[in-house]
């Protein structure tokens, strides 16, 4: 709004970096810098190689308390940043919410202050409800760091960024890279992670592909993007295809008739990816449907890249705890190899 | 009756109603105004109030704001609320009926207006529910609900999702000349929307509540109105399309009205930054195009009132995720302050304005009330339009300050408040 406003003061100041401009939240992709997106990146590239050393640990938190609290059900996304802290030396907590203090009636600010009081360093968070991340770093405490894990149809930076890591790896350069984003646009925080990332790192084109029952209001507008209803069109020329995951649910309902037209329609097969470009990658962000949005022949096949992006995983959330919570060590023993 | 005998000189008079804009002192006893202009003779005012540069209006009516109580004490109070209401010039508010108890008996109406009586800062009218208990099934007492003293009849921001039952609220409503606030807005389509499907709610992942849930409602409500003959009026309108659509009904003769909430004619989607909760309205906040639309329709009084939409939160109430927090902005006190910055911005003059704050809601209740007349009861604000004031904890009276506008320096401010002939509030 022009003349009476809210919220001037909160678009100018990024509440994510510290008065130094350094990474202290990471709740969304929105706002970053390319330079920092590509700080994360070239930090994981390092961190790479940790798994492959004898001893997979860096000192880089070591002494630092990090909270997963987990108020959504998730298996992958929360043991991969498990692992990422403890391969920082960090103290882990696992905390199941949503079996324990709000189905006791505990608001979340109330169990943020008692883990707080812990000395807790770092929340890994991820909540049903867009902003949720948002709202916990507005009121931590000024020495704790928020992650968010995924908020609602939000933000899930760190998958976008595994993402854009994976790409890196396999294409190099962003701004020649067309890259097509199938299905359920509109439910999905990756999917909207992703488009800032592609945008801000300069993809050439992003294009979405869906249903127009898949898709948010003015897709086109909000990000930039290209929006597609045929997924051989969607696909041609592609360097990058990314399947998201079609929650069941969705299904016989007003959203999509059934899993057999969805499949028919927008799943990649072999033969549906002849119009991309020969050498293009297929990614997912899992756990992936076979049959429905995926064939088991793209899902396993050459161009497959879905496993490499759980790896990737570990060392870009690595490398975006350690930016965050870890820079007071970053000339401790053990790191410089990591950064060599 | 023990009421003081005032004069106010000096002022600005404006009242819509006879059009007079212009110095006239004002003489007050008995409760009702006896002259303007010369005091009649052998008047000798108890008090003098000074009201030089100073404009002497109508007490505005407000046809929407949330007191809390009963049920909700831990938010505000009818006490604390109609005291924030007198220092905002306000006299007369419309309380819609979801307290806990629902208005939906004489009993709660009745209890409703005791409280705001012996609080003495303003009159509230308690709006009666159209179905008992909200629950969109099964029509109230409408007839013992008017005797109770609710001048028309609400459903509150819970719309009734039966067509069948709708129509029939509206007919029997009729039956009592009752009219019948609606807010448009389709159960359906706006389910589990908590922001305007636009650019800013797919950016933030929030999900959306459509134009067209306002826009179907706002169909089917002149259609039954046209149909039954009922009188109606149309709670918070919030977009472009919505007004366009009544005012074209009225052209045609619908006994249609409509109003908005203030901070509609401010705030868009983009003021929900990063998840501020204090933006988190029903109707949602929605495009420039329809804020602009929303200025458009006031001045041109296709939409007759403007209201605060008042909805007091205590902090806890908007300390979680934003689709959780309780939507709502604290409003009573921006009112004035917010209606003079339309006429700084050119949209409305002084007179127009003050005829949405007066006038024209009390049309909306068919109440003789928002005019300055001798042998009128006197409410009256009186402001002083220059003055700029910080909102913040300190200067608000409500119990809520859960609004945007919080840390803003706004002009305007009420100096004195009568209500009834007695000087309810004093700067």
């Amino acid at each position: 709004m022009n003349e009476v406003g809210t919220g001037i003061a909160m678009s100018t100041d990024n509440p994510q970096l510290d008065a130094q401009g350094n990474l202290k939240h990471f709740l969304t992709i929105d706002g970053l810098s390319r330079d920092l997106l590509i700080e994360i990146l070239d930090k994981a590239e390092g961190f790479l190689g940790v798994a492959q050393q004898a001893v997979k640990k860096v000192p880089l938190c070591r002494g630092k308390v990090i909270a997963n609290l987990f108020f959504e059900n998730s298996t992958r996304t929360r043991t991969t940043f498990e692992l990422a802290a403890k391969r920082l030396s960090a103290d882990v907590l696992n905390l199941n919410i949503s079996t324990s203090a709000t189905a006791k009636g505990e608001t979340i600010l109330d169990t943020l202050r008692n883990l707080e009081a812990m000395h807790v360093d770092m929340f890994v968070v991820r909540h049903a409800s867009s902003g949720t991340a948002h709202f916990m770093a507005r009121h931590a405490d000024p020495h704790v760091s928020i992650i968010n894990a995924g908020d609602g149809r939000h933000s899930h930076p760190t998958q976008g960024m595994l993402d854009m890591f994976t790409i890196r790896r396999h294409k190099g350069d962003f701004s020649r890279l067309r890259v097509a984003i199938v299905g359920d646009i509109l439910h999905s925080r990756v999917a909207r992670s992703q488009i800032l990332a592609l945008k801000t790192l300069g993809a050439a084109e992003v294009r979405v592909i869906a249903p127009r029952t898949l898709l948010p209001t003015r897709a086109e507008e909000a990000f930039g993007v290209s929006v597609h209803h045929d997924l051989r069109e969607g696909v041609r020329d592609a360097d990058v295809i990314i399947m998201l995951r079609i929650q069941r649910e969705r299904m016989n309902s007003a959203l999509l008739p059934s899993e057999h037209e969805y499949f028919r329609l927008f799943g990649l097969t072999e033969e549906r990816l002849a119009t991309a470009k020969p050498d293009a990658i297929v990614m997912h962000p899992g756990p992936i449907n076979r049959g429905i949005e995926i064939d088991s022949q793209v899902a396993d096949g050459r161009r497959s890249v879905i496993l490499e992006q759980v790896s990737n995983g570990i060392a870009v959330r690595m490398a975006v705890m350690s930016m965050c919570i870890g820079t007071q060590n970053l000339n401790a023993q053990g790191a410089g190899e990591v950064y060599a | 009756m023990n009421l003081p005998r005032i004069s106010i000189l000096n002022g600005r008079l404006i009242d819509p109603a006879s059009g007079h804009d212009g110095h006239g002192d004002l003489h007050i006893a008995d409760g009702q105004v006896q002259a303007i202009g010369a005091a009649p003779l052998g008047f000798e005012a108890e008090c003098i109030l000074d009201a030089a540069g100073h404009v002497v209006c109508p007490g505005f009516v407000d046809l929407c704001a949330r007191c809390r109580e009963p049920g909700h004490e831990q938010k505000a109070t009818i006490a604390s609320e109609t005291r924030a209401a007198a220092a905002s010039g306000i006299t007369t508010l419309c309380c819609p009926p979801d307290t806990l108890p629902v208005i939906d008996t004489p009993a709660v109406a009745q209890l409703v207006r005791q409280l705001a009586e012996r609080a003495g800062f303003a009159r509230v009218l308690p709006l009666g529910a159209i179905t008992q208990g909200l629950d969109g099934r099964t029509i109230t007492e409408m007839a013992a609900l008017k005797e109770a003293g609710c001048p028309a009849l609400s459903q509150a921001d819970r719309p009734i999702r039966n067509t069948q039952v709708n129509r029939r609220a509206m007919e029997y409503a009729a039956t009592f000349g009752l009219s019948v606030f609606l807010l448009p807005q389709d159960p359906d389509l706006s389910e589990g929307g908590c922001v305007h499907e636009g650019v800013v709610g797919t950016r933030l992942g929030l999900p959306g509540i459509p134009e067209a849930a306002e826009t179907v409602a706002v169909a089917r409500i002149l259609a039954l109105a046209e149909q039954t003959g009922a009188r109606i009026h149309f709670r918070g309108l919030s977009t472009a399309r919505g007004v366009a659509m009544l005012a074209e009904a009225r052209r045609r003769g619908v006994r249609a009205s409509g109003d908005v909430s203030m901070h509609q004619l401010f705030l868009t989607e983009e003021d929900l930054g990063r998840f501020d909760a204090n933006c988190h309205l029903i109707p949602p906040l929605r495009t420039r195009e329809d804020r602009q639309a929303l200025r458009a329709a006031v001045a041109a009084r296709e939409v007759s009132a403007i209201c605060s939409d008042h909805q007091p939160h205590d902090a806890d109430a908007k300390l979680a995720p934003f689709p959780e927090t309780a939507p709502g902005i604290s409003a009573l006190e921006t009112l004035l302050p917010l209606a003079l910055q339309l006429v700084d911005e050119g949209v409305i003059d002084l007179m127009g304005v003050i005829e949405r704050l007066t006038l024209g809601p009390a049309e909306a209740l068919d109440l003789r009330i928002g005019r300055i007349a001798p042998g009128l009861t006197a409410d009256l604000c009186i402001f002083d339009p220059t003055a700029v004031w910080r909102v913040d904890a300190q200067s608000l009276i409500s119990h809520g300050h859960n609004t945007p506008f919080l840390g803003r320096e706004l002009r305007g401010r009420v100096a004195w408040t009568l209500l009834g002939g007695r000087i309810v509030f004093e700067r």
